[in-house]
């Protein structure tokens, strides 16, 4: 499976993923705190200037991924263009896009084996109660089974097609369920043949 | 312990998958996507624990920047979105499925259907329609509207969050871990 990590380097790409976090929740806390527009615009330019060096593909990357917004933000135009309260509509979009897009950045920038690091380094403290061996291996198992469900899925939608002229519809979701329940107990054999999780 | 360890992990894949099963059609022809259904799933399957942890393990592979949100969304952006409130009540949403599973001695049809609308449908708006109220800038009520959209569609959900558990009771009881 592919992860939303741009392929294309950029100098936020060697920037620690620690760090970057960080900065990300302070700029967040400080999107909601700001109120002004002209404020927001200085803070949208940043997120824009951060994303420069990256090249046009990069950028066309970044503004796909800020698609799914586009319903909030004809949403907004509409009710504050009944309500003719522009200004507030304004804080309210540049606050959302600035927000999304910087989130966005971080994980455009960051590989998948820097969070999964960071992860285990946010559970050390909680180990007891979050084992980060065992989150580890979960991650592990959920990525190694979503292609093997998803062919089971498959499968089962064209046994259904072969004998029925309707569409499966909702009617494949219990088979599919039950093929995670099969999945799992034979993982659970597997892995305590194996010697356990420890 | 391995065993409960796969349990959460398959059923965190199973959100996966129908976020990936292209659309499931209804019989009015409303497209919808089965990912909020694997959801309350893992609640009224699992129950509350294990339910509330395959989903927490979901939003962890979002937030890491995995593609599994239907429509192949993902990354952190979608905690700092507005649509970020129904995220964080997703697990929440699960849990409360699991404990009306666990708690009552409803048939798994009933008890899956009245689950699904408290979790899926009173908790989970709760913390969406708060979560869009702070984005938007909206006042409760005003942002709870934009919510009401959904309704439709999670009704229907719900009721097939019943069936699905109810199939799963008749077929393989021993696998209904929430009634175990």
């Amino acid at each position: 499976m592919l992860t939303l990590t741009s392929p294309i380097e950029t100098p936020l790409h060697r920037v620690p993923v620690g760090p970057k976090l960080l900065a990300l929740l302070a700029t967040t806390c400080g999107l909601y705190a700001l109120q002004s527009p002209v404020a927001l615009v200085c803070a949208l330019a940043g997120v824009i200037g951060l994303h420069l060096p990256g090249g046009p593909r990069f950028w066309r990357f970044a503004l796909r991924q800020l698609r799914p917004l586009w319903v909030f933000v004809v949403i907004i135009l509409v009710w504050h263009g009944l309500t003719d309260e522009w200004e507030a509509g304004l804080t309210i979009l540049l606050r959302m896009v600035t927000a999304v897009a910087a989130a966005n950045l971080v994980t455009m920038t960051s590989r998948l084996s820097d969070m999964i690091g960071i992860l285990e380094r946010l559970c050390r403290p909680v180990g007891a109660i979050i084992p980060p061996r065992r989150l580890a291996m979960a991650i592990a198992l959920v990525i190694r089974f979503i292609p093997v469900l998803s062919e089971r899925t498959n499968q089962l939608i064209e046994a259904f097609r072969a004998r029925s002229s309707r569409r499966p519809g909702w009617r494949i979701i219990a088979p599919a369920a039950l093929a995670a329940l099969d999945n799992a107990d034979h993982a659970a054999e597997a892995l305590r043949a194996r010697g356990g999780t420890e | 312990m391995e065993r409960s360890l796969t349990h959460i992990a398959l059923f965190t894949a199973l959100i996966v998958v129908l976020g990936l099963v292209p659309r499931i059609d209804l019989a009015f022809g409303v497209p919808i996507t089965a990912q909020s259904l694997g959801i309350m799933l893992c609640g009224t399957v699992l129950g509350a624990r294990k339910g509330a942890l395959a989903v927490v393990l979901f939003l962890v592979l979002v937030a890491i920047g995995l593609p599994v949100l239907s429509g192949g969304r993902g990354g952190l952006g979608l905690f700092a979105g507005p649509s970020a409130g129904y995220l964080i009540g997703f697990p929440v949403a699960a849990f409360v499925a699991g404990l009306v599973m666990e708690r009552t001695t409803l048939s798994p049809l009933w008890a899956g259907v009245s689950g699904a609308i408290i979790g899926g449908i009173g908790v989970l708006y709760l913390f969406g329609i708060t979560g869009m109220s702070i984005a938007l800038g909206k006042t409760w009520v005003e942002a709870s509207y934009l919510g009401m959209a959904f309704l439709p569609g999670d009704i229907i959900k719900s009721l097939l969050a019943g069936v699905v558990t109810q199939a799963i009771a008749t077929s393989r009881p021993m696998s209904l871990i929430s009634r175990a």
